[in-house]
């Protein structure tokens, strides 16, 4: 099993389980309208579609999850872009990846997507 | 126009220590008259309205406010993240569970030296060890911790040693920074400026340091800037991503603004709106248009504005010029004599640092 900082090293694989990371917090910025991360040192102002990722970021759902239940939603997801997205968060330590389960099943957000494969 | 993004709140300039390298204006004097409770709620909410998101409780000691508390708990209601910015002394365990019910988000401690002789020294008054069980205190309340060393020629040696203390206490972030020559600092500077060995080991330290640490806890370095080819960007631009209020109610685009020869603006006679939008205090030197040559024709005016404008002034007495520390700038000998004096043999490692005040205003 990876531990946070290989996880960092290795970008963000489909199967790991992104979550905020501990002290950070996502909220509205009404004078922006916009959603915000906020950090000690930092603020990253974010678009919609980055808000709905990390809305579903609980430390539970796969990035493969919340790939597609984003396309639930919008017409056209790239996984490539929601792992980017990710990464770039991850090295601004406003997310973390929890690695997977060691038996890789994910019993609450059990997907399949055709182009993951 | 950017709506800003942080607030830095200085409560009170009265503080228990007498750090040689204190930002605070000289004239402490002069801000004893302290906005009250009700000023800073209607401040925060201002705050707030303008768009500010984060907001950093400092001073001096803001924990000699008495009302902390109350105005944590406000900060928070309206949504922002509180940080507060302090020495340690005075964050008993009570206080400490008081803010932290109160909602704050975030405690930065300072220490003034690895060790509590030199920091006791450096601090002016016995503190170390109170620092140590006030930063306890913050990690069992779940709260993070940043650790905060002011780094100079007296204590830099000793990085190694303030990193490991930084570990011990369980410290999320440690912040170690360069002095910056404002304030106290600018009158201790020659006391303070290290040598450029002394620089490249720190160099060392921090990067071992940092690459052990890594992804347990951020090790953020600040070079002293006079040892930098560019100058740092400060503030984020002149009213672009800040302000600051200081404890007599001076808005301010950067805390040692007060400095310099500008109209002032105070939130007891004007909204922080009309201070961020239309003062001439903070149009002053926003965006680049200000801005004489080199900068004016420099690719990275948008990256680095010139500098800092404080320290134009500071040193070549004319705030709209670049900032010196910038090798492009007519005037970066000034620099240069004062990194050549810091090297030279003959200066010592250690020599008597003016303390500034405590509990300045109280006397
Ligand atoms: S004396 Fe030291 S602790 Fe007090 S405000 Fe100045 S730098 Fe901070
Ligand atoms: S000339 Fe001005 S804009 Fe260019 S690097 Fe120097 S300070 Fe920055």
């Amino acid at each position: 099993m990876s531990s946070p900082e290989s996880a960092v090293a290795d970008a963000v694989s489909v199967s790991g389980r992104p979550r905020l990371a501990r002290h950070v917090r996502l909220t509205f910025d009404p004078s922006r309208e916009r959603h915000v991360l906020l950090r000690p040192e930092c603020v990253v102002v974010l678009n919609r579609t980055g808000a709905d990722v990390l809305e579903l970021c609980d430390g539970r759902r796969t990035v493969a999850g919340i790939v597609a239940e984003l396309r639930g939603r919008y017409a056209r997801v790239a996984e490539a872009d929601v792992q980017g997205f990710l990464a770039g968060l991850v090295d601004r330590r406003c997310v973390v990846i929890e690695p997977e389960e060691t038996d890789g099943v994910d019993r609450r957000c059990v997907v399949t997507d055709p182009e993951a494969t | 126009m950017n709506k800003p993004f942080g607030l830095l709140a200085e409560l009170t300039y009265r503080c228990p220590l007498a750090c040689p390298y204190c930002s605070n204006p000289l004239d402490l004097a002069g801000y004893r008259d302290e906005l009250d409770t009700a000023e800073w709620l209607r401040v925060l909410a201002e705050a707030r309205d303008l768009g500010v998101l984060q907001c950093h409780l400092s001073g001096g000691e803001p924990l000699l406010r008495r009302d902390l508390v109350e105005l944590v708990r406000h900060a928070t209601g309206l949504g922002l993240y509180t940080n507060l910015v302090t020495s340690a002394v005075g964050l008993s365990r009570r206080r400490a569970e008081e803010l932290h019910e109160a909602g704050l988000d975030h405690v930065q401690i300072s220490i003034q030296a690895d060790e509590p002789g030199a920091s006791d020294r450096i601090a002016g008054t016995p503190s170390f060890a109170r620092k140590i069980e006030a930063a306890r205190i913050v990690k069992e309340l779940g709260w993070p911790l940043t650790v905060n060393v002011v780094l100079h020629r007296q204590n830099i040696d000793g990085l190694a040693a303030i990193v490991g203390l930084a570990e011990e206490l369980r410290a999320d972030r440690v912040e170690l920074a360069n002095t910056q020559y404002y304030g106290w600092a600018l009158r201790n500077r020659a006391a303070l400026l290290p040598t450029a060995e002394q620089l490249d080991r720190a160099e060392e330290v921090v990067q071992a340091a940092a690459a052990r640490l890594a992804g347990r806890m951020d090790v953020v370095y600040v070079l002293p800037d006079y040892y930098e080819r560019y100058p740092k960007p400060c503030m984020g631009g002149w009213a672009a991503r800040q302000l600051t209020v200081a404890p007599n109610g001076d808005a301010l685009p950067c805390p040692t603004a007060q400095t310099l020869p500008l109209p002032r603006a105070n939130v007891r006679e004007n909204s922080l709106e009309w201070i961020w939008t239309e003062s001439p205090l903070f149009e002053r030197f926003r965006g680049t248009a200000w801005m004489p040559e080199p900068c004016r024709s420099c690719d990275r005016r948008e990256i680095d504005f010139g500098g800092c404008r404080c320290q134009a002034f500071q040193l070549t007495g004319d705030a709209a010029r670049t900032d010196p520390v910038c090798h492009l700038s007519p005037d970066h000998e000034i620099v240069e004599d004062l990194v050549r004096a810091a090297n030279s043999g003959a200066r010592p490692r250690v020599e008597a640092l003016v303390p500034r005040p405590h509990r300045a205003g109280s006397a």
